[in-house]
């Protein structure tokens, strides 16, 4: 599939063996767009195709409050330059206030913008989100922002292709984030560079689009440039009545082709890796990068290496240790991995009924005003608020800790978050990634637990 | 962008591995709009601690280490797809990158901002950091045209790079130039492009 896409997208050769490839949907946020849109003016070029690029406001913005005027300067003008950008070279923005503005790895498949068989980029690695429709999706620096904007093409190397099957019946409480976590652990933070991933196998057919989105989504922190997932009747099922989506004169249509994108049985991948469903359990980190991921049920393991070292004396763990009953203080349920409408009614589900510890702050943001709005119409802001967690508006959040939303340091935050990294919460956070059920045992318990001693 | 021919430079060791992009520079810094500055933020949170003192064993901290040359463990640039790392290291003053392993969308950054990232292999690596060890002020030698790496204890060693890329660097041109001077052919592969 990977290469029917890519082959189609070929605009030209080029000496050496890059390609120029077209993309056919560019997202933006104001973190990686002002310097790519300040080199356009420069060369005095317009937006090649204007109506192929859509802006949002995500990684910088508040989640309190956002009628108001964002109160840090800089980040004010961040976002303030975002719009008069938008302006100047007519791209349309979803800011914030906007009713669809949020998270662009949410906004993008719930508008119906991510479509199989496209090539999407947008200046964020988490961009391989997209993939999960079946497209080729992947994050750029904001140099090739500016090609794209500026031409609607980029120059490529093709990488090779890899192939991931996940096969057998996923254990209760194990989720997709727990698949996704237990590959990277498997597959370590570099496992996968210069690899474009598929996604295949029964337990992957029969995840939701939400969950297929999630097992993408980290695709890039085992290194991938992306992964994909082949369309089928659960993604044609998603995208029916998208805002963005072919009506429904064209949908069959639309679905002839996309299935004529599938990967022929005999297609070759330069890797292939078996994984099977019934050795997951729910996964955690224990480290300072996601591959440091252990089943809940394990130790930390002992290495030797000045690097595994550093990482446990920043979180403050000690090999042999089990995570299991460790004290936490913060829990994070947002991002683009774990905040679409499917994780915040598990969370829902979940708590009802239940109290969060009252040393835990639980701090909830949806992935988009969409998410927002639904999770109010269907009640579960009142479910949130009954357990004392606290349901806040759309954006990045905690998740890079650009906004006010960050962690004290030293401090552990169990998170449903895609990176651990040192600081990534705020300087000296500790973080810990978990599945989003996961989570809400923490919050509810003040330390960490097996969630599945709340599902026999 | 700047043409990298030759360099001859000390070098700057970080011996530590899968080093990301969060590190290189911290998410708190990319608030600026423009590409300049980020040079006093580079692994902001190694090299100051929170009441913004100077940690004094970490490398860029050490007087005896310095040079254009950074010398970093396997993996390096992963996570986050920042072009900002790459500014960051650029305006620091680095122009060459060696490790024995470079995370993709990093590569890319460097590559198109002039700064080289040089792979070599792993128990090459290893010997870099021997020598930088017993001597801070060991030179190395990258010479583009010829694709080699030298010094006095690792000899001449080769390394890769696509040739288009290698052009590039050698003429001091980025993709975009490129690209925009095909806008004509990028119009006619549109006509024909099936979409939905
Ligand atoms: S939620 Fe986190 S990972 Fe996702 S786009 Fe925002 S900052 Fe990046």
């Amino acid at each position: 599939m990977f290469d029917k896409i890519w082959d189609q997208h070929v605009v030209k050769e080029i000496p050496g063996g890059r390609q120029v490839i077209y993309i056919d949907q560019h997202f933006i946020h104001e973190v990686t767009s002002p310097q790519a849109f300040a080199g356009m003016r420069k060369r005095g070029i317009n937006v090649f195709r204007k109506r192929k690029t859509l802006a949002t406001a995500d990684h910088n913005v508040p989640t309190l409050n956002q009628n108001q005027p964002i109160k840090e300067p800089l980040s004010k003008k961040q976002v303030d330059t975002l719009i008069q950008n938008c302006k100047d070279f007519d791209v349309e923005l979803y800011g914030l206030g906007h009713e669809r503005q949020g998270i662009v790895h949410v906004i993008g498949p719930e508008l119906g913008l991510t479509k199989p068989g496209k090539t999407i980029v947008c200046g964020d690695s988490h961009t391989s989100t997209h993939g999960a429709f079946g497209a080729i999706a992947f994050g750029i620096g904001t140099s090739q922002v500016e090609q794209v904007l500026s031409t609607q093409c980029l120059i490529l190397q093709k990488p090779k292709r890899m192939l991931i099957n996940v096969n057998g019946e996923l254990s209760k409480g194990t989720t997709a984030k727990d698949i996704i976590l237990y590959i990277i652990s498997k597959m370590t933070v570099g496992g996968c560079t210069g690899f474009f991933v598929e996604y295949a196998g029964d337990t992957i057919e029969r995840l939701s689009m939400e969950a297929r989105m999630t097992v993408c989504n980290m695709s890039i922190e085992m290194g991938a440039r992306g992964g994909l997932i082949a369309p089928d009747q659960i993604t044609y099922n998603y995208l029916k009545g998208r805002v963005f989506s072919p009506d429904e004169k064209e949908f069959n249509k639309a679905i002839s082709y996309w299935e004529s994108l599938k990967t022929d049985a005999n297609a070759e991948f330069d890797k292939v890796i078996n994984i099977d469903a019934t050795d997951i359990e729910p996964m955690i980190t224990y480290g300072t990068n996601p591959g440091m991921g252990i089943k809940i049920t394990e130790a930390i393991p002992h290495i030797n290496s000045d690097s595994f070292s550093k990482s446990l004396s920043y979180m403050n763990f000690n090999p042999g240790e089990n995570m299991i009953g460790k004290q936490i203080q913060n829990v994070f349920i947002g991002s683009c991995t774990n905040a679409r409408i499917e994780d915040l009614r598990e969370v829902a589900k979940f708590i009802k009924g239940k109290q969060k510890s009252l040393q835990v702050k639980a701090m909830i943001v949806p992935g988009s005003k969409q998410v927002e709005l639904q999770a109010r119409q269907e009640g579960l802001d009142k479910i949130f608020k009954q357990a004392g967690f606290e349901l806040r508006e759309a954006g990045c959040s905690a998740c890079l800790s650009m906004n006010e939303d960050k962690i004290p340091s030293g401090e552990y935050c169990v998170s449903t978050s895609n990176r651990n990294f040192e600081g990534r919460q705020g300087p000296g956070a500790r973080t810990i990634l978990v599945s989003p059920l996961m989570a809400a045992a923490a919050a509810i318990e003040g330390k960490i637990v097996d969630v599945r001693k709340y599902l026999n | 962008m700047d043409k990298f021919i030759r360099l001859k430079s000390t070098a700057v060791p970080i011996p530590v591995e899968d080093i990301d992009t969060d590190q290189i520079i911290p998410a708190r810094f990319l608030k600026a709009t423009t590409r300049d500055g980020f040079g006093s933020n580079l692994f902001r949170d190694w090299r100051f601690d929170n009441n913004g003192n100077s940690i004094h064993d970490f490398v860029l901290n050490n007087n005896i280490y310095k040079g254009q040359i950074l010398i970093a463990g396997r993996n390096f640039g992963c996570g986050s797809s920042r072009e900002h790392a790459a500014w960051a290291l650029g305006d620091y003053g680095f122009r060459v990158i060696i490790s024995s392993f470079f995370a993709d969308i990093f590569k890319s950054n460097a590559l198109n901002n002039g700064i080289l990232p040089l792979q070599v292999e792993d128990k090459i690596l290893h010997l870099i950091f021997k020598e930088i060890e017993k001597n801070a002020s060991a030179e190395f030698e990258v010479d583009l045209e010829r694709q080699t790496l030298s010094s006095e204890e690792i000899g001449d060693v080769s390394f890769e790079i696509d040739s288009y890329k290698k052009k590039c660097l050698l003429n001091g041109y980025d993709d975009i130039d490129f690209l925009i001077s095909i806008r004509s052919e990028i119009e006619e592969f549109e006509k024909i492009q099936e979409t939905y």
